[in-house]
């Protein structure tokens, strides 16, 4: 079974946490990992820089920047991960932007994800109709699942279409805006979530953008089933480091 | 084989829309929309107005009696640099501001590298009194200060663009972000015919009232309404698109397009697109863009800040790798040395964009019956800082 599918199979919520590889320094990809894993998050999003990430607010976009300088490629990631399963056991999703992958070559990309113990893939700039069209079946054929964003403006019957099309978890998406854009939820956001939940799913969903301490965790998951939070554990690491992730996620999970 | 964009906004292998969820309801409205309301009378109507009264044209197709001489063939200069604002970027910015009026939008966004585009939207944000905000990189607001100063003047507020390499690319980054941040009230003006789709075949549509002048310009000077050769310069290609556009599916014309060489192609400081670009994606198109084996964008160089995008428009992307366009690439000297060329034959000072196009006549022979249009994008005026430094005027 896919390790999302098992995380989604307990009845808690979901903490998944979302870092640049190779932020803030080169090797730290794996430390951080062990230490998430440690603390109990329950599924961990390893973003692959990217040059020019125009869905990313300016924290995730410096953390990338800087990764890129410190020398992290996408080979460079796969080498780091090699052998991770036999330390992490918690579902591991890379996102990152869709030109890299290009390049390294789709099938070369999923072959080594599969071979690595990649669970699925977050591409925020591979629209759900051209996954659908050209490469649902070559990802199917490495074991890994797509998972597709939706958000306030994103019409119900596209919805349907991408719960329809989808496997994991659809990533809601917490307002209009980039990510680490906001700091609390308005009506807008609450409505937006309630009104997915009356939808009832086939696909479980998580919350993320926007989520930055347990407040805005607690309110997340009170209507899906996890959420994602990205820049402010970035910034957390930028001014704590590795060290101290523990410190973050404890009062998230204790919430 | 048809060279414009099909059903669903590919240019053969390039185009589409490769974007993040968070922007399909803005591009989903334009695509749903920009046929329709382009092709209405009373948009035509205002259209045709606004770019007769306000931007001044038809502009002048002009034979360019001293050059063809000097090359032994009939050389026309399609005058996109007497356009008001001083470049073709005008064409676009009206048809786009007079669209978003008709889509209920309030609030205009822009990214623009070296200004051209910038003032060209802030100029038409001013004609219809809406609010326009503009992103440029840092980088770019310290090299080109008297266009900054032209669009504060104008109402415009400049927006530095903070992150990555802080000039063109990243400034279309943040205004994208800008978008997915306020998806209602705001609509994107994007200055060159880049991005997802609709955009390259809109802003292709709206510029290709200069092919459209042309043929009719042609058929009184030359008795014929097609040219043998058109050529223009190339950076993201929205002038070169709006002079190809009525030609792009004419086998009888040659289409050529100049991109920036920059130090030379294999200098590392480069524009040269076709010859150094690897298909990837960009700005949410599929297309040619200069990228690093790991598929990280790289930054690009010309002496000319309009041509120093690290991609190339869809529709070019095919025109090159169809072989339909031929694609030369003409370093900084050259193109430089063409803008005094220009000015001392012809009395006009181009921009140093549009001078990389007339170099051309030096990499390739032509007839002397051979009619060639060159789309004279823009006006030398922005870059006099540029030509005073280079010539010690």
């Amino acid at each position: 079974m896919n390790r999302i599918d098992r995380a989604f199979q307990s009845d808690k919520r979901l903490l998944s946490i979302y870092f640049s590889a190779g932020y803030p320094n080169l090797e730290d990809t794996v430390p951080i990992l062990k230490k998430l894993q440690e603390a109990g998050v329950d599924m961990v999003e390893i973003g692959l820089p990217f040059s020019d990430p125009l869905a990313d607010g300016p924290t995730i976009q410096e953390s990338s920047t800087k990764a890129l300088r410190n020398g992290m490629t996408t080979e460079k990631l796969f080498t780091q991960l090699q052998g991770i399963r036999n330390e992490i056991d918690i579902p591991l999703v890379l996102m990152g932007y869709f030109n890299p992958m290009m390049q390294y070559g789709i099938e070369s990309f999923c072959q080594k994800c599969q071979a690595i113990g990649i669970d699925g893939l977050i591409i925020p700039d591979l629209p759900v109709d051209v996954y659908h069209e050209h490469y649902k079946e070559m990802f199917t054929k490495y074991g890994l699942y797509n998972m597709f964003l939706i958000t306030p403006q994103t019409p119900d019957e596209r919805i349907r279409y991408i719960d329809k099309v989808s496997n994991g978890f659809i990533y809601m998406v917490s307002s209009a805006s980039v990510t680490g854009a906001k700091n609390t939820f308005g009506t807008v956001q609450t409505d937006y979530f309630k009104r997915i939940v009356e939808m009832q799913l086939n696909t479980p969903t998580i919350v993320g953008f926007g989520i930055s301490n347990a407040a805005t965790y607690k309110a997340a998951t009170e209507n899906a089933r996890g959420a994602i939070i990205g820049s402010a554990f970035i910034k957390w690491l930028h001014t704590h480091g590795v060290e101290k992730i523990e410190e973050f996620i404890h009062p998230l999970k204790s919430s | 084989m048809n060279y414009n964009v099909n059903e669903k906004g590919y240019y053969g292998d390039f185009g589409g829309a490769y974007i993040p969820e968070m922007l399909y309801p803005n591009v989903l409205e334009l695509r749903e929309n920009y046929l329709k309301i382009t092709a209405e009378p009373a948009f035509k109507k205002e259209f045709d107005e606004l770019l007769k009264a306000y931007v001044g044209r038809p502009t002048p197709l002009y034979f360019a009696k001293r050059l063809s001489e000097k090359y032994n063939t009939k050389i026309y200069l399609k005058r996109e640099d007497l356009c008001h604002t001083g470049a073709h970027k005008v064409n676009n910015t009206i048809g786009q501001i007079l669209l978003a009026k008709r889509l209920g939008k309030t609030r205009i966004i822009a990214e623009t590298g070296a200004g051209q585009h910038g003032v060209a939207t802030a100029t038409v944000c001013a004609l219809m009194g809406i609010e326009c905000i503009v992103y440029m990189g840092e980088l770019d607001i310290k090299r080109q200060a008297p266009n900054v100063a032209r669009m504060k003047m104008l109402g415009a507020e400049v927006r530095p663009a903070q992150s990555g390499s802080k000039t063109l690319k990243d400034a279309t980054n943040e205004a994208i972000r800008d978008w997915i941040n306020n998806p209602v009230d705001t609509h994107y003006i994007i200055g060159s015919v880049v991005g997802p789709h609709p955009y390259p075949d809109m802003v292709a549509r709206f510029q290709s009232v200069i092919s459209e002048e042309t043929k009719w310009q042609l058929m009184e000077q030359e008795g014929r309404d097609y040219p043998d050769h058109v050529i223009a310069c190339v950076g993201g290609g929205s002038n070169a698109a709006g002079l190809y556009y009525h030609y792009l599916n004419d086998e009888r014309v040659n289409i050529i397009a100049v991109e920036a060489a920059g130090k030379g192609i294999d200098t590392g400081e480069s524009a040269a697109t076709s010859a150094l670009g690897k298909e990837g994606i960009i700005h949410g198109s599929k297309t040619l863009l200069m990228q690093t084996p790991d598929g990280q964008i790289t930054e690009p160089y010309s002496i000319s800040a309009g041509l120093d995008y690290p991609g190339v428009g869809p529709m070019h992307a095919h025109l090159f790798r169809s072989k339909r366009a031929e694609f030369i690439s003409i370093p900084d000297q050259e193109a430089m040395d063409w803008g005094l060329t220009l000015s001392q034959m012809e009395g006009i000072i181009p921009a140093i964009e549009t001078a990389h196009a007339f170099a051309a006549l030096d990499v390739r022979k032509f007839g002397p019956n051979e009619i060639i249009v060159f789309n004279c994008s823009g006006r030398g005026d922005k870059d006099l800082d540029t030509y005073i430094d280079y010539f010690k005027l």
